[in-house]
């Protein structure tokens, strides 16, 4: 007989941690974005995706608005709006 | 299924705070070394908001044994991937500052001596934090901690930082680093550095928390960077023993690296107390040769 | 093929038949030669295994689990304080459900420090969930370790084995030993196949963070396949017995239990004595038996009650207490029966290597027949014992 041992790769996702969001989340402007891929690089919950060339998302049923895509971007075009 | 959950080995959905440094730097690490790798994790913020039951971050195969003993576990994976003849397979042990320098360390020593092919990350948010920001071995000087507090007479951590890196270059290993992820590049390049070395390998990577430093999510990555312009965080590589390579920096004076940290408050209001701190920067920047050439 | 061999030797001998893949080790004094037998078959190539010099028990113990984890069978062995230092790494094994086998040397814990045989050490890892079996005789150990094998690595088990030998007793001690072929060997034990590993074709997480919605089941679950493994020893005992020829592991061994009126109750080394003792009694016209209890975790409740219940007085002899209460064995076969008869009494003998003689078991008879006792201590040196602190000279 066995209990719960052991965990499937990535069932993390099951955990929409969007709903932690209180405060702010980014908003991409694809104005000015250069493709450099900072963001997507230190995102800490590894939620933005490249959807096409110089154009970047988050995923934001996982984003928690830390604000760390907007601080890294070299081009100023992620800034974070209140979340209504 | 959403490319961010494909593309990564370390993926959304985990229970990190806002802005965690380790989360950075935990996927930076993964994501380097590619799908054949194998990590065993010490008990720690990591392991725990990475593996809730039935939940998990992790698509490479993961094991959490305890918290002292994850290079041990490590050497034990790694020698059965060599009785298979896998040993293509990169062997990791992750763990925190607390599992590295203080109860971790007699396990690393051994796996390092042993010559393992091992490559030990240390994710130094100096503290204890899973446990609630307690002191460690790694805990910088003068830090508050809720166990190295700044009060009318304690002026938070009264002693430097253990030094791990160096420890693990004087068993002569073929890779000994510090890292950052306020510098997540050079932390790609050193990780897979240490991948294409067959033999033990530790890297040091300082994370910011914004939980236990006191501070704002958004900041994490200013102040790791400033962490190490200002000196107080070398970024240093050894090679069985010998300093081989140093970050140079232009010199930021501390004020600006803890003014924005709340476990470095009571720096702000006693200037004796910051002068020490600096101090240790100074005395950093000399010993590595830190600073640029004037031109 | 029959060798003249010291106890730990055997167990080399055995280990190497198993072809494990990994094998790390402390020493520690009884068990080193089990170790040093084992390097030197690595060493000359008889057993291609990664043998791994580590720099404590818990770091021993934590190489075989990350060894077993990775899907590869390993070995260790210790003793004493080694087994209690790697306490935690062991509840840790038993709670993944990884199948290692694990040779315990007896002996008695410090302090003070004492290197010779006694069973407080196995004893205090009774709670841990591990499969636990104490051995009589060299052969017995050299059997057991293929069986333990097999029946950890069954897939509706995985669960550890600890085989216990009497240190210095069995260890050192030199007895003839049968030792089987590879092709025996191979024929009984295939090679390890877990249901679960770290393997990068099929990645999982293993040692997750279990909350108490999921903790309990676990706990349970492990219950439960322990009380399974009371019905699958004697199989796999039968097993190894039609492909060896010799008796295979067991629950219990009843030794003249079943006309005797009084039985003596024990485990390990100590049985070989009593069993002679038995002999001798039996000749002196006393109705006596031996019931040696051979795997103690999971207790065969069921089994002892059946060959105890009908019997007028039983005594149980541990090197072994639960200080504070008990012998531990005592505890356990005491409360298998509530009326008058049989009547259980607990002694406690041995520890810190202190021979059991025939004079011991002589005195346990006596004090039975006069006194009610539940936790006597037989050979006791009063000249050392004052109620004050003082200085020995």
């Amino acid at each position: 007989m066995f209990g719960p041992l052991v965990a499937k790769p990535g069932s993390s996702k099951n955990n929409q941690t969007g709903s932690w969001r209180m405060l702010r989340k980014p908003k991409f402007l694809h104005k000015n974005c250069i493709g450099c891929g900072m963001c997507k690089l230190i995102c800490p919950e590894a939620c933005i995706d490249k959807k096409d060339k110089n154009f970047y998302e988050p995923d934001y049923s996982y984003c928690k608005g830390c604000g760390l895509c907007s601080y890294i971007c070299p081009k100023k075009d992620i800034i974070m709006v209140e979340e209504k | 299924m959403s490319n961010h959950l494909k593309d990564h080995l370390f993926v959304s959905g985990h229970t990190a705070c806002s802005g965690c440094g380790q989360a950075i730097a935990a996927r930076l690490v993964v994501d380097s070394l590619g799908k054949d790798t194998i990590v065993c994790n010490a008990t720690g913020c990591l392991e725990v908001f990475s593996s809730k039951c039935p939940q998990s971050s992790w698509r490479i195969p993961w094991i959490h044994s305890l918290f002292e003993n994850a290079a041990a576990v490590a050497s034990g994976i790694e020698a059965a991937l060599r009785y298979l003849g896998k040993e293509h397979i990169e062997v990791c042990a992750f763990a925190g500052d607390g599992g590295t320098s203080d109860i971790g360390l007699q396990a690393l020593s051994g796996m390092l001596e042993r010559g393992h092919n091992v490559l030990f990350c240390c994710f130094d948010n100096e503290a204890y934090m899973n446990t609630g920001i307690q002191r460690s071995g790694l805990t910088p000087y003068e830090a508050s901690t809720t166990t190295s507090p700044a009060g009318k007479i304690w002026q938070g951590n009264w002693r430097p930082k253990k030094p791990v890196v160096e420890i693990c270059a004087a068993h002569f290993i073929p890779y000994a680093a510090s890292a950052s992820v306020g510098f997540p590049q050079d932390l790609q390049r050193k990780v897979k550095k240490a991948a294409s070395i067959s033999g033990p390998k530790y890297i040091q990577i300082h994370c910011p928390c914004p939980l236990g430093w006191g501070f704002d999510s958004s900041l994490t990555l200013e102040i790791a960077k400033n962490a190490v312009l200002s000196g107080l965080y070398p970024l240093v590589e050894y090679e069985y023993g010998k300093l081989t390579k140093v970050f140079k920096i232009s010199r930021k004076p501390v004020i600006e690296y803890i003014k924005p940290q709340r476990r470095f408050r009571h720096l702000l209001k006693d200037e004796k107390v910051l002068k020490e701190l600096q101090g240790v920067a100074d005395r950093n920047i000399e010993y590595y040769g830190l600073g640029k050439e004037e031109k | 093929m029959k060798k003249f061999l010291e106890g730990s030797h055997a167990v080399a001998e055995a280990v190497k038949l198993c072809k494990p893949g990994v094998i790390s080790a402390y020493p520690i004094t009884p068990q080193t030669h089990i170790v040093e037998r084992l390097a030197e078959f690595v060493a000359n190539g008889e057993i291609n295994a990664q043998f791994v010099n580590v720099e404590s028990e818990h770091s021993a113990a934590s190489v075989v689990l990350g060894a077993e984890a990775a899907g590869v069978r390993a070995f260790t062995a210790t003793s004493s304080q080694g087994l209690v230092l790697m306490s935690e790494v062991l509840f840790n094994i038993a709670g993944l459900r990884l199948p290692l086998v694990l040779v315990c040397a007896n002996r008695a814990l410090s302090s003070p420090i004492n290197i010779w045989n006694d069973h407080q050490d196995a004893v205090a890892l009774r709670d841990s969930g591990w499969i636990q079996f104490f051995v009589e005789n060299n052969q017995e150990v050299h059997d057991f370790i293929y069986q333990a094998y097999k029946l950890a690595e069954n897939p509706k088990i995985m669960l550890p084995v600890m085989i216990n030998m009497d240190g210095y007793i069995l260890t050192h001690g030199m007895e003839p030993v049968d030792i089987p072929s590879q092709t025996e060997v191979d024929k009984f034990l295939p090679p390890y196949n877990p249901p679960y590993k770290l393997d990068v074709d099929n990645p999982l997480s293993m040692g997750l963070l279990g909350d108490p919605t999921v903790y309990l089941e676990t706990r349970y679950a492990i219950q439960k396949t322990l009380e399974d493994v009371l019905k699958i020893i004697p199989e796999v005992g039968g097993e190894f017995e039609s492909v060896f020829k010799r008796k295979g592991i067991d629950l219990v061994e009843k030794y003249k239990i079943d006309d005797a009126e009084e039985v003596i109750v024990a485990m390990g080394s100590v049985c070989g004595t009593i069993k002679d003792f038995i002999d001798k009694k039996r000749k002196e016209g006393l109705s006596l038996g031996l019931l040696r209890i051979i795997t103690y975790r999971p207790f065969p409740k069921e089994e002892i009650f059946n060959s105890l219940k009908d019997k007028r007085n039983i005594f149980v002899l541990e090197k072994a207490v639960s200080l504070g209460n008990e012998g531990p064995l005592y505890t356990e076969i005491k409360s298998l029966f509530e009326g008058e008869t049989p009547y259980v009494s607990g002694f406690i003998a041995g520890l810190g290597g202190r021979d059991i003689t025939f004079n011991t078991l002589k005195k346990m008879l006596e004090i039975a027949k006069k006194d009610k006792v539940r936790s006597y201590f037989l050979d006791v040196n009063y000249s050392l014992l004052k109620e004050e602190f003082f200085i020995y000279e």
